[in-house]
């Protein structure tokens, strides 16, 4: 096995050849916010006509940036020119390809009629080139986990390590016992970014005093609509994730890992399988581990569609390879978990600081961020707003801030309504809200929660009462069925929810969905069912108006819960009845319309 | 058995044996026979049992329980519309009614000539680019109605369906 610093040598070596070789060097952004805008067209005219001109170029896939309205997003090196700086296209069409690589080759700018830069990021001004670095979106951003996205490649371990990578492994295996490693990550302030904000040091602390075999089981199911960071730091930079499973098998004891991902995310999953591979082959993954002695194991698992697999004991089901349905707690993960082992379920983004905590310390993390939240807060911001993106930005900052100066305010100048925040579950905040932080506590106190990071920002011209009843819809469907009060319940929130949109309401209809809520609150198994209301409860709280013209004027005040409300109608419940399939051609469950989601 | 039947077993059996994980599962074989056929047949649900020894009614469970599993054959071009709350703000109503209206459907499923599979889906991770769908995999974002069933209309006659606007 290679020591660290024979890598570090090596990685070094190569990040030299890239950044100042005699070849350009050519990056495209390919996470899925710029698939979903064409980069893989891009990437192909891009390789295409290298090869055709036998140019002297690298040609390479990297993450997200961030800004991902300006995606796709392409940046070159030319060599010997511009002191090494990157010179980024935005909005990347394949026919700009041409003149983006002559561009790489020459060292000189795009005649005007060309694609033009959007502008540089580097330590050399480039003549008549903005520099990215004052963009809102990348200067107040301030990048921890999301370190290397859009600037390494996530299929090149030795990027990685020549930016630091596995330097915090390699000081926790050679520097520091498990429990100084426990302690330094408690003593950090690194509170899970699952959505829960339990202390991450504390929940290792209770795998410490088990025997193995115990498990590291790091969570991307992230089915929340509206979040996409976990799926973001895979596709971008998946080695700081296993790294961070590493550090935090070393700290716990454990000796085996897994990645959930949900089947079908096809790029996170084989950018995730791909890193693992180059890890094994590296020395980074396996036995002796940088020759210490030290040996770790990471695996991808694949689970289904299922929204409550993210649920930590329900996502233990579905690694056993069994329906993703909640178990009963006690007994916690940490005593039985996985196969009835102790384990831990961390998120990947609480997983992917681990590096630069014990690479930098916890005093340097613990100063980012305010209060109780410290380090950064990735936000998904989307909806209607100018420039949606991922930011890293310190926690602290307001939501005034990411919404306005990074995300340059609502889309058309419309007035803002409400943010929807934290998931499907975390609730809406009104348009008063711009002066709340960004912190896990004072959101929580504000009557929505951080949680995993989505910030939807939501107009004037959008009804309360369609959006809840979207919200309410994906939380029915996403129902496991398992504990009553969670599938009926939801199941007759959708129902009132439908009749109040539709103008058709009942008297009493506001208190029975209270009433629905609190025995769900009480009742159910989980989160999703204890949590299941929330949406209602807050809308409710912020916009009651919205509700009760609907149900007093039969009017909506917007116009906008007019349009044909598409959902699915077939859910997990329904599912149970199915046929068993010797006797069924079709065994697809009969559609269920109770829901009422008709079009 | 007929000799179609015994090729499809064959093929099942033989996605579920190349498996290399450590971790092999009832949902990890149901998946490998998914990637390989794109659907579940019968004979999948009964060979599944058979290799993670286990029974019809566990690997049904375990089927019917997970939304990403079909039981019957999927249409030749696979549209995947998400409905998520961004892409619901941002125009998905108009899009899945469009796609529905086009493609002669009243709910997600087959058109009559099995030429497209339309499914509704909860959130396809690129909300800063909605409203999102997928063609056979692949990705597209600011999508609108007209830009939608331009995509159904290339991939039904087999053109490319990639990503742009």
């Amino acid at each position: 096995m290679p020591a660290y610093e024979e890598l570090k040598a090596q990685a070094d070596a190569r990040w030299d050849e890239l950044t100042g070789g005699a070849a350009a060097w050519i990056r495209v952004g390919s996470a899925m916010c710029a698939q979903a805008v064409g980069a893989f067209d891009v990437r192909d005219r891009l390789a295409d006509e290298i090869a055709a001109r036998g140019a002297d170029a690298n040609l390479d896939e990297v993450g997200c940036l961030g800004i991902c309205y300006a995606e796709p997003l392409v940046d070159v090196v030319a060599p010997g020119k511009w002191g090494g700086s990157r010179l980024f296209f935005g909005g990347v069409s394949p026919d700009d390809a041409p003149a983006i690589l002559d561009a790489a080759l020459t060292g000189e700018l795009p005649p005007s009629g060309g694609p033009q830069p959007l502008g540089y990021l580097g330590d050399t001004a480039i003549d008549g080139v903005p520099n990215l670095a004052d963009l809102p979106g990348i200067r107040m951003q301030q990048r921890i986990a999301l370190r290397n996205a859009g600037h390494t490649a996530p299929s090149d371990i030795l990027q990685y390590i020549a930016n630091g990578g596995y330097a915090g492994l390699h000081k926790a295996l050679f520097e520091l016992q498990p429990d100084e490693v426990i302690k330094e990550v408690t003593d950090s302030g690194l509170r899970g970014r699952g959505g829960a904000a339990f202390p991450t040091g504390v929940k290792w602390s209770f795998m410490t005093r088990s025997s193995p075999p115990k498990y590291i089981l790091c969570n991307c199911e992230e089915g929340d609509p509206g979040a996409y960071n976990d799926k973001g730091i895979l596709e971008s930079d998946p080695y700081t994730l296993l790294e961070g499973m590493c550090i935090a098998g070393y700290a716990t004891g454990a000796t085996n890992g897994f990645v959930f991902v949900r089947h079908g995310h096809d790029g996170p999953i084989s950018r995730a399988e791909r890193a693992i591979e180059q890890a094994y082959e590296y020395g980074l993954l396996g036995k002796n581990i940088l020759n210490s002695d030290f040996d770790f194991d990471i695996e991808v698992a694949l689970t289904g569609e299922s929204y409550v697999a993210g649920e930590e004991t329900a996502l233990m089901e579905a690694i056993e390879g069994h329906r993703s349905q909640p178990r009963f707690r006690p007994p916690f993960p940490a005593a039985f978990g996985v196969w009835g082992k102790p384990s831990t379920i961390n998120n990947v983004k609480s997983l992917s600081y681990a590096p630069e905590i014990i690479a930098k310390g916890a005093e340097w993390f613990s100063s980012i961020g305010v209060n109780r939240s410290s380090g950064t807060a990735i936000v998904c911001l989307n909806g209607k707003v100018n420039y949606p993106g991922l930011y890293e930005v310190p926690m602290g900052l307001t939501l005034g801030q990411v919404v306005n100066d990074i995300g340059g305010g609502v889309v058309g100048g419309k007035r803002l309504k409400m943010l929807q925040t934290g998931g499907p579950l975390g609730g809406v905040l009104g348009a008063d809200s711009l002066g709340v932080h960004i912190d896990f506590d004072e959101m929580r106190e504000a009557g929505a929660i951080f949680g995993s990071g989505g910030v939807i920002v939501i107009d004037e011209d959008t009804c309360a009462v369609d959006i809840t009843r979207n919200l309410v819809a994906f939380t029915q469907y996403e129902s496991c069925g398992k504990c009553f009060p969670c599938r009926l319940g939801m199941e007759q929130l959708l129902e009132v929810v439908d009749r109040v949109v539709k103008f058709d309401s009942r008297a009493g209809d506001l208190d029975l969905m209270r009433s629905i809520g609190r025995t769900m609150e009480a009742g159910s198994l989980c989160g999703h069912g204890q949590l299941g209301f929330g949406p209602i409860r807050s809308a409710l709280q912020h916009f009651e108006d919205d509700f009760l013209a609907h149900i007093e004027r039969r009017e909506c005040p917007t116009g906008g819960c007019l349009r044909p409300a598409i959902s699915p109608n077939n859910t997990r419940p329904y599912a149970m009845d199915a046929p068993a399939p010797q006797r069924a051609q079709s065994a697809r469950p009969a559609a269920a319309a109770a829901a009422g989601g008709g079009v | 058995m007929t000799d179609e039947s015994a090729a499809l077993r064959e093929r099942i059996t033989a996605a579920i044996k190349a498996q290399t994980k450590t971790n092999v599962n009832v949902l990890s074989s149901l998946h490998a026979v998914l990637d390989e056929i794109g659907y579940i047949p019968d004979a999948a649900i009964e060979e599944v049992a058979d290799f993670t020894d286990t029974t019809i009614n566990e690997v049904w469970g375990v089927a019917s329980f997970y939304t990403n599993f079909r039981f019957t054959p999927p249409g030749d071009n696979i549209v995947e519309i998400c409905w998520g709350p961004t892409c619901h703000l941002l125009g998905a109503p108009d899009i899945l009614r469009a796609a529905l209206d086009a493609l002669g459907l009243e709910d997600e499923g087959e058109t009559a000539d099995n030429a497209v599979s339309l499914k509704y889906n909860t959130c396809l991770g690129a909300c800063s680019q909605a409203p999102v769908m997928m063609v056979n995999h692949r990705l597209a974002g600011r999508v609108t109605a007209e830009s939608a069933l331009r995509r159904i209309a290339d991939a039904r006659s087999g053109g490319n369906s990639g990503g742009g606007h």
